[in-house]
């Protein structure tokens, strides 16, 4: 429960941190990369003060602790190559996001404010997870089959 | 379609997004990625790690409600484009966050914070992809 609740509570501290930082607004989104067009700054400030804040707080926790205090292990990912498909993967990502103005982390708190536009871009967005899990499926090579 | 400039707003949403970061990190252990939670949310491992990211998304959910509380009024979501552009378009994010493994939170915060270069060199090129997107569809297609 313990867990849970904090879990809530961390979720809605990003949620509201999303709802003030003009992230879950596809058109400032999509005007802090028109440079050449109608160009708000502002998300550069959101980067900025989200990074600064991580990586010293990171640096902290990670530091001092030998783990979560709610749980056995820091689960932090350790790949370090660069590859294909995570380069061919975040262009694609790119593409949809400067055609739609929404990235997940942007979209899901704006599920809060019900707009129609929202519920649509997660339920295609989730359709796109769905389908890219099943091509990475079908693409794995195939088992020996016996004759 | 204009919007206006926000420096002091948006700092302070990037230090709470930033702070989520670093307290789902002390808790849970966790990185605080949307692509990551909400994907596992899809497949849980199991009851457990299915309650702790459903509860980060139900609490993601309720941001714009306390907003609506502290300021009066919802946040702002404007939609300048169409409707089968914004579904091409979640298609697509959903595709490419699957194979690059995440996106603005997982990679452009928490991973760069990390300095890991897969999250550097995937944060410079979904950058770079949106910008030429922007671009391309406001300036060259239909300009």
């Amino acid at each position: 429960m313990k867990r849970i609740l904090t879990a809530y509570v961390i979720g809605a501290i990003f949620g509201l941190g999303i709802s003030l930082s003009g992230m879950a607004n596809p058109a400032k989104v999509l005007n802090f990369f028109d440079v050449a067009g109608t160009w708000d700054p502002s998300l550069a400030f959101v980067m900025g003060a989200a990074l600064l804040v991580t990586f010293f707080g990171y640096r902290y926790v990670l530091g001092h602790n030998a783990g979560p205090i709610l749980d056995k292990e820091f689960l932090v990912p350790t790949a370090r190559d660069l590859d294909g498909k995570l380069l061919g993967g975040s262009a694609l990502f790119g593409i949809g996001w400067g055609l739609s103005g929404f990235c997940p982390g942007g979209a899901i708190p704006a599920l809060g404010t019900g707009q129609t536009d929202v519920i649509l871009f997660v339920a295609a967005m989730i359709a796109g997870i769905l389908a890219a899990r099943m091509l990475m499926t079908f693409r794995r090579p195939p088992a020996p089959t016996q004759a | 379609m204009e919007t206006e400039f926000t420096p002091i707003a948006s700092a302070i949403g990037g230090g709470l997004i930033g702070a989520s970061a670093v307290l789902l990190m002390l808790t849970l252990g966790r990185i605080m990625g949307a692509t990551g939670i909400l994907a596992g949310l899809l497949t849980p491992a199991s009851r457990a790690d299915f309650l702790w990211r459903a509860a980060v998304v139900a609490g993601m959910i309720t941001g714009p409600v306390i907003y609506l509380g502290l300021t009066g009024g919802f946040p702002a979501v404007q939609v300048p484009i169409s409707t089968p552009q914004m579904l091409i378009g979640g298609f697509i994010v959903g595709m490419g966050v699957t194979y690059g493994s995440g996106c603005t939170s997982g990679h452009g915060v928490c991973g760069m914070a990390r300095l890991s270069p897969r999250s550097i060199a995937a944060t410079l090129t979904f950058m770079f992809a949106c910008g030429v997107t922007v671009y391309a569809t406001r300036h060259l297609i239909g300009a």
